[in-house]
């Protein structure tokens, strides 16, 4: 039981005489949760696994959705697999410069003092908002006739579902995750290294530009990807900013920008509408899309493992 | 930390980017604010008719929320009278007992982790907290219904208890228990990062100060290293309570989406009665946004979960304040 050898070795009391019968059924308990939480991870996984190759087939993912009663009719996942991608990098587009900039502002600029403990608490605040408080948001905000051009209107009365609309509430989902990396980031660099640019002539915010953000690099780019990772798994927002419908449904001619205006879905809202509680119930289907899920965000938590890995390799003496 | 005074291109250009920065910053908030004042604008007709009774019982609310609905359709006077006790008793039930048992778990877990796991179990352990906890939501609701709601309904609710409570409500295993179970599942592995972080910031030499007085390693971490990471644990423990508040879609799809209060009367059969959270009657009822009483409705459902997300905030933010002074950040 010894530490790892980065960390200054343990001390441990070697008799284990002073072991009480409750401290050891206290540990034995301990014991006992973590390999049950190993078990449930991998029971999940596991679980979608089976039911992954079972039910994925290649050609779910090139078809369309259809409405239908069996499974030969309702189709593939093809459009609600493209609408998660579409919709993720439209949400990051907004939530990392934003979360960039309050982040290096919080870390390297933070005045007025008083502001800046009113955004930290902000941001902490953003964490703790329900997803489906922000899509009810959402719907007052697009609803409104200045924004109709984000979305389709018909006769005066503004739709408000469209992938603006989703990805931009959306990035409040991503926001306080890649606040917070950047933060951290920023926080692990000493002070030394500031201070030798600095003596060289560079200004505070050449400083940042060129030394802070490329040696804090490997934690931003780790929120980002955990920031992606929660927006593709929200359901709530879609539901209501996206309309979730089976295709995706363009508004106007315009080829790219029409969609954009227009309703789609993502994997979630499919896995949804496929779960039997769901309008479509077709478990075999949902099943599938889970699978495909679970796999993005397994890659994004691997992927970001890595990369916060390369980070911790450099340290500071 | 500020760099040197020099000449005044350098400092324009720092004042610049502070101001562009700041801008940015001040946008955040201002759109935040606007949420704020918002949502309780379109929320206050709801209260303002119901008053205090908004959080009291009586009618069967599912009618209620029905009777709103079409009052906006049909051009006639609007219908605002709701009572949501069995949605915010659905909610309390749900979230606070599935917040107590995952904070038990999640403390031994994060113990266990910090300090008793040996490296190899620790090297599984760290990863797999991680995963578990991105997980989206509607995979672990997908399995709640095609797993755990099931076995619920087959084997742990008898025919005997279904007929007994047949002509209030019907037992399916859609049900309080399949929600609390989820939900633990879903919120501990967010407890636990958070503890972890805490407990390894406990500075080691007040650990290393009950040993050589010969307490054991077991009841010197306990009563020194979790003792000094209290507040860590509030912290933890809100940050997951504000997940569980507003967990829309797991909870929707096993929770049984009936707007019936539990009661804990009938003994054990309460633990596998069907019911609704808050969160999860706005998203049922998202389609019905068009009629402007129930818009009113459903915006006061979000302004209470908006405030009890922005009181957990503050909670969490005033016992983080003590931690500080050992230069502890979590």
């Amino acid at each position: 039981m010894s530490a790892s050898a980065a960390a200054a070795p343990k001390i441990r009391v070697a008799s284990s005489a002073t072991w009480r019968l409750r401290d050891r059924i206290g540990l034995g308990f301990a014991w006992l949760l973590g390999l049950l939480f190993c078990a449930i991870t991998a029971a999940i996984v596991i679980y979608l696994l089976v039911q992954g190759v079972k039910y994925v087939r290649p050609n779910l993912f090139v078809t369309h959705p259809a409405a239908g009663f069996d499974e030969q009719e309702t189709g593939g996942f093809l459009d609600p697999l493209i609408g998660t991608f579409l919709v993720g990098a439209m949400a990051m587009a907004i939530a990392f410069p934003v979360g960039l900039g309050i982040g290096v502002w919080l870390s390297e600029f933070g005045r007025p003092f008083a502001l800046a403990r009113l955004t930290e608490s902000t941001v902490e605040m953003i964490a703790g908002i329900p997803s489906i408080v922000l899509a009810l948001f959402g719907t007052l905000i697009f609803q409104s006739p200045a924004l109709g051009f984000l979305s389709r209107s018909a006769g005066g009365v503004v739709f408000g579902r469209s992938f603006f609309a989703a990805a931009a509430m959306l990035s409040f989902v991503a926001l306080p995750l890649v606040v917070g990396s950047v933060r951290e980031g920023l926080q692990a660099i000493p002070g030394h290294v500031r201070e030798a640019s600095y003596a060289v002539g560079k200004t505070k915010a050449a400083t940042t530009r060129r030394i802070l953000l490329p040696t804090a690099r490997p934690s931003i780019v780790t929120g980002a990807m955990l920031g992606f990772g929660r927006v593709i798994g929200d359901t709530a927002i879609i539901v209501v900013l996206l309309g979730a419908t089976l295709r995706f449904d363009g508004a106007g001619s315009t080829p790219l920008l029409g969609t954009l205006r227009g309703t789609g879905s993502t994997l979630t809202t499919y896995i949804l509408q496929n779960a039997p509680t769901g309008e479509g119930n077709q478990p075999t289907k949902a099943y599938a899309a889970a699978f495909v899920l679970l796999m993005i965000v397994l890659a994004l938590n691997i992927g970001a493992g890595l990369v916060s890995r390369q980070g911790k390799a450099m340290r500071w003496s | 930390m500020h760099p040197p005074p020099a000449n005044a291109k350098r400092r324009d250009a720092d004042q610049r980017a502070a101001r562009m920065l700041g801008a940015l910053v001040a946008l955040v908030l201002v759109v935040m604010a606007a949420m704020v004042v918002f949502v309780f604008r379109e929320a206050w007709p709801s209260f303002s008719h119901n008053g205090l009774h908004w959080f009291g019982g009586g009618g069967d609310v599912d009618h209620q929320i029905q009777a709103i609905f079409t009052s906006g359709d049909l051009k006639q006077r609007p219908v605002y009278a709701f009572h949501a006790w069995p949605l915010l008793w659905s909610t309390l039930l749900i979230t606070g007992t599935a917040v107590v048992i995952a904070f038990v778990c999640s403390l031994f877990v994060a113990v266990f982790i910090v300090e008793f796991a040996p490296e190899w179990m620790r090297a599984v352990l760290e990863p797999v907290v991680r995963l578990l906890a991105s997980v989206p939501s509607v995979i672990f609701g997908l399995i709640g219904v095609l797993v755990v709601v099931p076995y619920i309904g087959n084997h742990i609710i008898s025919e005997h208890s279904k007929a007994s409570v047949a002509h209030i409500v019907s037992l399916s295993g859609y049900s309080m228990l399949a929600a609390i179970v989820i939900l633990t599942v879903m919120i501990a592995p967010i407890m636990i990062a958070v503890f972890v972080d805490g407990l390894r910031a406990v500075p080691r030499g007040w650990l290393e100060g009950s040993l050589a007085l010969g307490i054991n390693d077991w009841r010197t971490f306990w009563k020194i290293g979790v003792r000094t990471a209290r507040p860590v644990l509030v912290a933890g423990t809100v940050l997951a309570t504000a997940r569980a508040l507003g967990e829309a879609i797991m909870l929707s799809m096993v929770s049984g989406s009936v707007g019936f209060s539990p009661n804990p009367a009938d003994g054990l059969i309460f633990f596998v009665e069907p019911s609704r959270p808050l969160a999860a009657t706005i998203l049922k009822n998202t389609e019905e946004l068009t009629s402007p009483p129930m818009r009113h409705t459903l915006f006061a459902i979000a302004a209470v979960l908006l405030f009890s997300a922005a009181m957990l905030s503050l909670i969490g933010w005033a016992v983080k304040q003590p931690m500080k002074r050992y230069g502890v950040r979590a």
